[in-house]
């Protein structure tokens, strides 16, 4: 990367604006105690001073947008709530993040659990739920721990239990691990799974709204949107208006990954660039160049060097022809064999395809042989061809987007880089060497052992 | 005698607990049941539960798990099978996990995971013969900023090298403590089960171990806040990365 002309123009105080991860480097940044200080729990007064249906417009007119992948506007997934039905209602948060390269709800939750809690009683007080639940995957138990501390901490102030802060709301939150299934977090596969079943999509129609947990209506959240919303209420529509664009506001947090020089987590107002923030951050490792990289995860279309200064929000990965899913910006330099990159992928789809759908489940277990045998110099041309075919074959047939999520990295690594999976066939075997690619690759240049 | 032949013939019904494990277990799972407006949500956890008591998931706790929720064996064991975290032969007291999904692999998880294969002399789901640790490759764990990550009893270990997961693995059959780069201080994974079951953490200073935030989910909001040096672009990775504290 270029650096020193850049940085002039982009310099981090400015891009950057840090609102769940804001007091995360403060000791104890776990506790009610921090969150508090940092105005927690501030912008639930606020919203238990409005009526339930003015909340939910609230939320709706500020524009927030799912942060789990899909986008869909957050006010409106709750307003889809019938009301006066006489049924339990009921919030899921989806907390079930397993998305090869995803890893911002996991830090979030780490470091600042009390935001998703304070969220959750809003998002309850507006949809008029009781019953709560926290699907966290269990692979991750200094997480559960933090939360099993902060709702047991929210119970003992008063912000769990009944009749909260004398408003006459009641509520229940249940923290509950899974136990390892990728499928679960897609939503209803997830619902599936809180009742104690096998994971698997529901057919939709009926959607959660109308027939979610136990049959009666919910509404699943990511854990960073829900997170998002006691911001929203504290500091108002217009200040998180005032951030990204129109169709896409308000911040997010961007988890960058790979072969770059400081990986981690930038909270920045969506719309920020690629280009932005390597060259904050240092940019790839020294020596290299970027290669290939995820906007959103392994399911959502590969970019390369040429889509550095697309807008990372919904509308400018969307016209660049991928999803910004997840923002989670996983970079690969020039050492890094793509073949071996998706092979491994697709690995994982057909490991965590729940084997509902025949096109998925036999699509991805066929995809994995071919891939294999071309990764290993046993390739045929017309094996990209059909690649393609299968991968055409499981997208959009499935009940759920697992599917289509495995057919994204053959669909964009054969659309970029189609010569290199030629040159695994021609000459018979990879070209790269995976040590290479190692984190200490290059630290280790003077004990090659 | 025929008895080490398996002809694939329907079981006798699973050997009940000891009475003195299921009133314990019984008490516990009651306590899970509650916390639900459907008593087979509790399945789940109640399954992490048996593992808490055997360390794996035997036919005798899937029995109990029927018995208490008013389910077929066939349902629960359906579900038992459907998850990777439920393991179905006795293993380790220490489940060490090698992401090899992509990143982490590339980033050198394939080979960590190879090198743990020769060190321990076992294979994916092997368990030592010392009955400490089961290898096992795993996939993404949500902490692709600190790849390549091992998890152990689902603890982080972040930005390892095959060095550095051979001596945690040392460690470990020796029988020193050892302590993860997020998360507390490792415990048996039969209790590793138990929290995950819901139970919480009871041992002091489990819950505020490694402090806030891990090193690298602090790099925008320090740079948000000008504490980073813009002109510092080698980032201390390798050997130190290992041992960095919050």
């Amino acid at each position: 990367m270029t650096l020193a002309a850049e940085i002039n123009s982009s310099s981090p105080e400015k891009l950057l604006s840090p609102v769940l991860s804001a007091f995360w480097d403060q000791p104890d940044s776990w506790t009610l105690e921090t969150y508090e200080r940092h105005e927690g729990y501030q912008g639930l007064r606020r919203a238990l001073a409005m009526s339930p249906d003015d909340l939910i417009a609230y939320v709706k007119d500020s524009g927030l947008r799912g942060r789990g992948g899909a986008g869909f506007p957050t006010g409106m997934k709750w307003q889809f709530i019938p009301q006066g039905d006489g049924k339990p209602h009921y919030l899921v948060v989806n907390a079930d993040e397993s998305e090869p390269g995803t890893c911002k709800d996991i830090p979030l939750l780490f470091a600042n659990p009390h935001s998703l809690i304070e969220g959750m009683i809003i998002a309850c007080y507006a949809i008029r739920s009781e019953h709560a639940f926290i699907y966290l995957r269990g692979e991750v138990v200094p997480v559960l721990r933090r939360l099993h501390e902060a709702v047991r901490e929210a119970y003992a102030a008063g912000y769990l239990g009944r009749n909260i802060l004398g408003s006459g709301l009641n509520l229940e939150l249940t923290v509950h691990a899974g136990a390892g299934a990728y499928i679960c977090g897609e939503e209803t596969a997830l619902l599936d799974s809180l009742e104690g079943r096998r994971g698997q999509p529901r057919l939709r129609p009926p959607f959660p709204a109308v027939a979610g947990l136990y049959a009666c209506p919910t509404v699943v959240n990511n854990v960073e949107s829900i997170a998002s919303v006691p911001a929203i209420l504290n500091r108002g529509k217009e200040w998180f208006t005032s951030m990204g664009s129109e169709k896409s506001p308000g911040f997010t947090l961007y988890s960058l990954s790979g072969h770059v020089v400081s990986p981690g987590q930038y909270e920045a107002p969506l719309g920020i660039t690629l280009r932005q923030l390597l060259d904050m951050s240092g940019g790839m490792r020294p020596g290299h160049r970027l290669k290939f990289w995820t906007p959103g995860g392994s399911s959502t279309p590969m970019f390369t060097d040429e889509h550095l200064d697309v807008p990372l929000d919904y509308e400018g990965v969307g016209a660049a022809g991928s999803m910004l899913g997840t923002k989670a910006l996983q970079c690969f330099d020039e050492t890094t064999c793509v073949v071996r990159a998706v092979t491994r992928w697709t690995e994982f789809y057909a490991h965590e395809s729940c084997g509902k759908c025949t096109p998925c489940r036999e699509g991805t277990y066929w995809l994995v042989q071919l891939l294999r045998d071309i990764e290993a110099g046993r390739g045929e041309m017309a094996d990209l061809d059909k690649l393609n075919d299968i991968a055409d074959n499981i997208n959009g047939k499935s009940f759920c987007a697992l599917g289509d999520g495995a057919a994204s990295p053959i669909f964009s690594s054969l659309k970029y880089f189609r010569e290199e999976y030629e040159q695994h066939i021609t000459g018979k075997g990879c070209p790269f060497d995976p040590a290479k690619s190692t984190a200490w690759a290059d630290n280790h240049k003077e004990v090659t052992a | 005698m025929t008895e080490n032949v398996s002809l694939g013939m329907p079981q006798l019904p699973a050997p009940a607990y000891p009475d003195d494990v299921r009133a314990r277990l019984e008490e516990d799972a009651r306590a899970i049941i509650d916390r639900y407006p459907g008593s087979r949500s509790a399945l789940l956890p109640m399954l992490h539960l048996v593992q808490s008591e055997e360390g794996h998931v035997t036919r005798t706790g899937m029995q109990f798990c029927a018995d208490l929720l008013g389910l077929t064996t066939a349902e629960v064991t359906a579900v038992a099978t459907f998850y990777t975290m439920y393991r179905r032969k006795p293993s380790g007291d220490y489940q060490v996990g090698v992401c090899t999904n992509t990143l982490c692999a590339v980033m050198g998880g394939d080979a960590i995971f190879e090198e743990l294969q020769e060190h321990l002399g076992v294979g994916n789901n092997g368990t030592t013969d010392d009955g400490k640790i089961t290898l096992e490759h795993i996939e993404c764990n949500a902490a692709c900023d600190y790849a390549p990550v091992v998890m152990v009893n689902w603890e982080f270990f972040d930005n390892q090298t095959p060095e550095s997961a051979k001596k945690m693995v040392d460690d470990l059959r020796e029988g020193r403590t050892v302590e993860p780069t997020r998360g507390a201080p490792l415990c048996t994974f039969k209790e590793t089960a138990r929290i995950l079951a819901g139970f919480p953490d009871e041992r002091p200073g489990a819950v505020e171990a490694t402090g806030g935030a891990g090193p690298a989910s602090l790099v925008g909001l320090r740079l948000a806040k000008g504490e980073t040096p813009q002109t510092r672009i080698v980032h201390p990775r390798g050997e130190a990365a290992g041992q960095e504290g919050a």
